[in-house]
């Protein structure tokens, strides 16, 4: 396997040149001898037979820095491991500016252009060489690199082709290969990184070192919105490497700050900064927000959620038909305030100068920041050059550019280039948290067990509280979501619970809370109606019906379709033996759920716990079932798969955010607890569906439906019905 | 008297406060930044190194204390044995356990020791010496696997 650049931080590559699919490209001679082809911005070609290709979205372990790669390699047909992969530079370059690693989208935004991109110069190698062989091109065909034509036996290396077939005309409509030719999509291709990784080689934005670069740390109040009064750095100043404090500004509204206000020490080495840190004396006025606590959400929450709330959806008469059922349910459910907690801390590199700016930073949106910094560093959007460094973990808190503007700030009132890194400690206190909600859901089942009508009453602190024009129907709940559309009376009720207590988007927003509580009611439904819960939910998704969910990021409209549902469902069951008898105090739990545009369904199966403690249950197989359109990579699906899993049985296990008199009670891994290596299942059995439909990623759905999967199978085993997460605070 | 750390096998003289975390000697100072920070209290195991072929946290362990000892990095744990790759670093690659990579030096050190000392543990005893290393990413169940396929490894090559 050839070297494979993380970064290639050059003029040549990424933000340096101004290309499209449909312009030639130019030729650079770095020296007699050696020349790289510029065909467009996904791909180069030197001649000496180098293939470089450009990976346009960051890397957070979603495993984007192979898959999108590989779409580009694919059609230009190469020997992959030969390739070199090269990152880019936040720019606008890349089909209209997207570069976001967000919403599961980048194998579904990228899937025609980079196969695209591939095809066309492939194309043009073919013409090039036919050209110069004076023979049509359908007599020659490609192999890994190399064209031949056939009759004649005449071959070419495209390295040796490229300069010429850059001058060629590009054919915007050539065709793409049909899936049956794929030999690298659709497949298991590994981790294009991993020999760097083992070897500690990969650099982060945490490893970001610029010739004399200083070290920041940030202390902001522990409430939320805290101003500064006055400080002192009587103390901090005799650390042994401190060089200086400076004040760091709020931005965005001050009682609830996009960036929070704080003391910044500037020192030498992270250490010194850190310890210096320690050392301030600050006076805070924390009087906005000194009043916010989880204790007062819950009860707040609690009354709201039995009190009719502004109505989202409304179809029939979901009371009267409830009230009138032979059997009513009503349960209550709670997901708490949870911290996104990547093992890389938030942080930043920032060199801003008179005339550019240079940005180090693990993003999930380098493009974003780099139209963000032209106002903040007054300057041209060329003169800013944001590097999108491999990021050790997203989970939605690096859509973000609080901890860029920290770092811009510094380093334009120093003049030199700072890093700013936060503490673990900061990353659980100074978090943007997934909201806190409870949900009330009464519903009426007939004789039958079919149920008769639904109401869902969600009271909680709405991540969009703050936008203008602000709607609970736009972030809190999907008003076609499942069993939207499937029942006749269907009723959806909102409540804002008021807080200025930070949160924002976290990995499935939205879906990580609804699919638990959905999930976990129709389980609820299914027993009292005395019926087996894969049972029950293939009657309620009787009808292969389809109707439009919302529309996607492209404008486009997502379509949920309830066949795609069923297949998951019991494909999962099936390969999870669920008819299969289980010994006593063994049980197994199913949940399904559509995220963004896939599907997904698990089944647990667990032994529990004679003490019924709810981290003591062995998980002894997880069974899962994805529909995500077409494969790109068989590897990154079946890794996102037994992620999404750990994750969110972690945050179901364990995460909670409290907060007592404006204060985040959790600062570490002690206090904040992750799942470790022993809480995780025996076994993890991911089974992909083939399909034909348009790539729909897999980033997130599978996180949703996990909790309730795990929560039903307790319920199995032990006879206990776990409401409220997190499972051990319960 | 001036302090001299042995580091993957290069005696390097100390010019840093000897109450230094190892963490950020290395990382800051000797620009050696595989070993990564994760929580700086020991919880995390991202910092993870060797200190006599056993693994330590290294956010929680001052220089001024590691005199005469000999500490390595993940940048040189393949220089401990024969092949290109030390058996943990190849059973890794070859199970396709990382994902984003950022936990990856502190799992594969801990592993490498766990291995040292035991060679062929259970699985009980894995995920009892691996308990410490976190992984956001969830790749727990390959890790398991790759120890499990190094261990043969390893085995194979006392044999």
């Amino acid at each position: 396997m050839k070297r494979r650049e993380f970064l290639k931080v050059s003029g040549l590559a990424g933000g340096g040149l101004l290309l499209s699919l449909s312009c030639t490209a130019s030729a650079l001679t770095t020296n007699v001898n050696n020349s790289t082809i510029f065909f467009n911005v996904y791909l180069s070609i030197s001649n000496k037979d180098e293939i470089t290709i450009t990976a346009p979205v960051p890397e957070i372990g979603q495993g984007v820095r192979t898959s999108l790669p590989m779409l580009v390699a694919e059609e230009l047909d190469v020997d992959w491991h030969s390739i070199n992969i090269v990152q880019a530079l936040g720019s606008s370059q890349y089909e209209g500016s997207n570069q976001r690693a967000a919403g599961s989208n980048s194998v579904r935004v990228y899937w025609k252009p980079m196969r695209k991109a591939g095809a066309i110069v492939r194309n043009l190698l073919v013409r090039a060489a036919a050209e110069q062989w004076h023979v049509k091109s359908h007599e020659c065909t490609t192999n890994k690199g190399i064209i031949t034509h056939t009759n004649s036996g005449r071959s070419l290396r495209y390295g040796q082709i490229a300069e010429l077939a850059v001058k060629l005309l590009p054919n915007e409509n050539v065709a793409l290969k049909n899936k049956e030719e794929f030999e690298l999509l659709g497949k298991y291709i590994k981790n294009v990184d991993s020999e760097a990784i083992v070897k500690g080689e990969v650099k982060f934005g945490a490893d970001s070192k610029i010739d004399k670069m200083v070290f920041a740390s940030i202390e902001r109040s522990l409430v939320y919105g805290g101003k500064v009064v006055k400080y002192s750095d009587n103390d901090a100043k005799k650390v042994s490497g401190f060089i200086s404090t400076l004040k760091v500004d709020s931005v965005g509204n001050p009682d609830r700050p996009y960036v929070r206000e704080g003391v910044a020490v500037i020192a030498d080495n992270t250490w010194a900064a850190f310890r210096a840190r320690k050392q301030l004396s600050i006076e805070w006025d924390n009087s906005t927000n000194l009043s916010e606590s989880t204790k007062k959400l819950h009860d707040t929450c609690q009354k709201l959620v039995n009190e009719a709330g502004t109505m989202v959806r409304n179809d029939g008469h979901a009371e009267k038909n409830i009230e009138r059922s032979v059997t009513t349910v009503e349960r209550e459910y709670h997901l708490p305030f949870i911290v996104h907690s990547p093992m890389e801390t938030m942080n930043c590199t920032a060199w801003v100068q008179q005339d550019k700016a240079e940005i180090w930073v693990p993003t999930q949106m380098p493009s974003t920041t780099q139209r963000s910094l032209v106002q903040r560093c007054n300057l041209p959007i060329e003169a800013i050059k944001v590097y999108a460094t491999r990021v050790g973990g997203g989970f939605g808190r690096r859509l973000s550019v609080d901890f860029v503007y920290e770092a811009v700030e510094l380093s334009k009132k120093l003049k030199k280039p700072v890093q700013v890194i936060w503490t673990r400690e900061d990353e659980i206190m100074q978090g943007v948290f997934r909201p806190f909600s409870y949900h009330k859901l009464r519903a009426g089942l007939d004789n039958n067990g079919v149920i008769q009508g639904w109401l869902h009453r969600q009271s909680g602190t709405s991540r969009y509280a703050f936008r203008k024009g602000y709607n609970p129907a736009n972030s809190e709940f999907f008003i076609n979501a499942f069993p939207a559309n499937l029942l006749k009376n269907y009723r959806l009720e909102y409540a804002l619970a008021k807080s200025n207590i930070s949160r924002s988007i976290l990995r499935a927003p939205g879906h990580n809370a609804l699919a638990f509580v959905v999930e976990s009611f129709l389980d609820e439904l299914a027993r009292e109606a005395n019926q087996d819960p894969l049972v029950f939910r293939n009657n309620l998704l009787a009808e292969d019906k389809e109707f439009i969910y919302e529309k996607n990021d492209e404008g486009e409209d997502e379509v949920i379709s309830v066949s795609r549902l069923k297949a998951v469902l019991n494909l999962a069951a099936k390969k999870a033996d669920w008819a299969k008898p289980l010994p006593k105090g063994h049980g197994r739990g199913i949940a399904c759920h559509f995220t963004f545009g896939s599907y997904v369904a698990h089944v647990v199966e667990l032994i529990g716990d004679p003490h019924g403690r709810p981290e003591a249950h062995i998980i002894k197989r997880v069974t899962s079932a994805v529909d995500c359109g077409q494969i790109a990579n068989k590897a990154g699906i079946t890794a996102q798969v037994e992620g999404a899993i750990i994750d969110g049985l972690s945050a179901t296990l364990y995460a909670e955010i409290s907060i007592n008199n404006g204060q985040v009670e959790q600062n570490n891994f002690d206090s904040y607890q992750l799942l470790r290596i022993g809480g995780a299942p025996v076994e993890i059995n991911v089974h992909i569906m083939n399909s034909s439909h348009h790539p729909s990623g897999i980033g997130e759905a599978p996180y949703p439906p996990i909790s309730a999967a795990f929560v039903n199978a307790i319920y199995d085993a032990t006879g206990k019905r776990h409401r409220k997460l997190p499972l051990t605070q319960s | 008297m001036q302090l001299e750390l042995n580091i993957n096998g290069v005696m390097r003289p100390v010019n840093a406060d000897p109450s230094m975390p190892l963490l950020w000697y290395v990382r800051d100072l000797l620009q050696l930044t595989g070993t990564k920070y994760g929580c700086g209290k020991g919880l995390c195991g991202a910092c993870t190194v060797h200190i006599d072929g056993v693994a330590v946290r290294s956010c929680v362990i001052q220089i001024g204390s590691l005199k005469n000892k000999k500490i390595t990095t993940i940048e040189a744990l393949a220089e401990t044995h024969a092949h290109p790759l030390h058996p943990v670093q190849k059973a890794w690659v070859d199970a396709d356990v990382s994902q984003c990579g950022f936990c990856q030096s502190g799992q594969i050190m801990q592993a490498a020791s766990l291995l040292a000392e035991n060679p062929g543990p259970t699985s009980e005893e894995i995920d009892l010496a691996m308990s410490g290393n976190l992984c956001r990413c969830g790749t727990y169940t390959r890790i398991r696997t790759a120890i499990k396929n190094a261990a043969n490894i390893v085995e194979d090559a006392q044999k």
